[in-house]
């Protein structure tokens, strides 16, 4: 039996700096992982992002510290799902992502008038 | 050719939730699908920051009006898991027994909005007749017939009397014959299959890549359910995914359609086993620490992410729905499909945008 609540532990996490997340995602999927999902903190001057990934119900997880308003890599060149919750991300919590193959340019949910990104208690202001 | 721009909803007759895809056709074969969200975003996971951890239940339960009690179920396993609590067993089967009459439900939604799409309007009714009875037997154990608020931290909230769960076993007997008399309807009929098989083909090797979640993911192949990760009760019962290997429309069909039959099989071995006992434990302390949880909700997984740093309010609850993770995958489908298709694509993937946006 597989517990389906699994606290985010050195076990199955493996904190990673921004310029790596590319080659961790790569390996990860040629070991036979699939992406699930991104989740994001805001902690006091950067950004947690968290990568989930899965194979045969096991969890991995990637982490990453983004100080705020700065680039990371989008992984969309290894899983291209990935696009949609960068996307959620970047009009969030204003982390950018480079190289998303479709960029909604912070407006995945709301419309041009939302001028600062919700999800920060220091918004951060668009672009 | 030239390529014609068609906004597809976020309004539209076949779709009752505000999905906007703004289509490339060429001589009304599709080229490319671009998705659109916000119409119902409402940011609930930044009301963490202002609700406790116990208010927040009744806020995830908001998430979708359809698997209202997986989503708290999904949350609670997690801040149990925050706080080292051990749920009592009959505590765990209760859950297990209102997370599967909420699937099928669910699929018996699916498959009636799914018959209406193609024009099947008796097909249409026969199954929300059938669910009418699904919904009776939630409204009498849970107190509503959607929001059901069975979960807490520690346990559940109510108990389902030895009356009670002979009527839901003498209900989803009735269930079951009505639902094998569509059967030959739904799975054989040959206005069905026309508009069913081989639309929308989804690969197993794209499923797995693309992150496809549930029946989508079942319906191309891939034996993956998270319930195979035994959480609530279903460590204790006979269960195996319901798969289909076409990856085309038809085969996410017949996907839900078989897992509503599993599911009242499921029920039934509940009640076979369900112990007598305590409904919950009293939570102490606060939640700390950070936790993944996951359950099969009816149209796949869903993943909640949840950080406390042992304070009444939560540091982050993240929730990923299975209809996000689904998205990426219709947008593999939709290329090289017929217009009039569309819609009928769309619905395979059981879309909730009140889900996806949260």
């Amino acid at each position: 039996m597989i517990d389906s609540s699994v606290g985010v532990t050195e076990e199955n996490t493996a904190e990673v700096r921004p310029d790596e997340v590319i080659t961790q995602s790569r390996v990860l999927k040629d070991e036979g992982f699939r992406f699930i999902t991104m989740s994001s903190t805001e902690l006091e001057d950067s950004v947690c992002v968290l990568y989930h990934f899965d194979k045969d119900l096991e969890l991995r997880n990637l982490k990453v510290h983004v100080p705020k308003g700065s680039k990371i890599s989008s992984v969309a060149s290894v899983y291209s799902c990935a696009f949609l919750v960068e996307n959620e991300i970047k009009e969030h919590f204003g982390v950018e992502f480079d190289g998303i193959p479709l960029d909604f340019q912070g407006m995945l949910y709301s419309d041009e008038e939302v001028q600062k990104t919700p999800f920060c208690n220091i918004g951060i202001k668009r672009a | 050719m030239a390529r014609t721009v068609l906004p597809f909803g976020p309004q539209h007759p076949v779709l009752p939730e505000p999905l906007h895809l703004t289509l490339s056709i060429e001589d009304e074969i599709v080229k490319e699908a671009i998705p659109k969200l916000g119409y119902v975003h409402r940011g609930l996971e930044k009301l963490a920051e202002i609700r406790d951890h116990n208010q927040m239940i009744y806020i995830v339960e908001r998430v979708c009006g359809i698997c209202s009690c997986l989503h708290a179920l999904c949350y609670c396993q997690g801040i149990e898991k925050l706080m080292g609590l051990e749920v009592p067993e009959r505590a765990r089967y209760l859950r297990t027994i209102w997370a599967e009459m909420h699937r099928i439900h669910s699929h018996l939604l699916w498959l009636g909005l799914f018959a209406d799409a193609f024009g099947f309007e008796s097909l249409f009714m026969q199954f929300w007749r059938i669910r009418e009875r699904i919904m009776d037997l939630q409204e009498e154990t849970a107190g509503n017939r959607v929001i059901l608020s069975v979960n807490q931290v520690g346990g559940v909230r109510r108990d389902i009397s030895d009356e009670a769960a002979k009527w839901i076993q003498d209900t989803i007997t009735i269930v079951e014959k009505e639902l094998l008399q569509l059967k030959s309807t739904i799975l054989d009929d040959s206005t069905v299959k026309i508009r069913t098989v081989g639309k929308g083909i989804l690969t197993k090797e794209k499923a797995y890549e693309l992150g496809a979640a549930g029946p989508t993911l079942r319906g191309s192949g891939i034996a993956q359910d998270m319930r195979q990760t035994g959480y609530a009760a279903y460590s204790e019962l006979d269960f195996a995914p319901v798969v289909e290997t076409d990856g085309d429309c038809y085969a996410r069909t017949a996907v839900r359609f078989k897992e509503a039959l599993q599911s009242i099989d499921l029920l039934r071995q509940c009640f076979a086993k369900i112990p007598q006992g305590e409904l919950s434990v009293k939570p102490k302390g606060l939640p700390t620490g950070e936790v993944v949880s996951r359950v099969e909700q009816p149209r796949g997984e869903c993943l909640y992410y949840i950080r406390g740093a042992g304070k009444k309010f939560l540091e982050r609850v993240r929730i990923r729905t299975p209809t996000f993770a689904n998205i990426p995958p219709l947008l593999e489908m939709l290329p090289g499909c017929d217009l009039a298709d569309v819609p009928i694509l769309i619905l395979t993937i059981d879309p909730c945008i009140s889900c996806t946006e949260r």
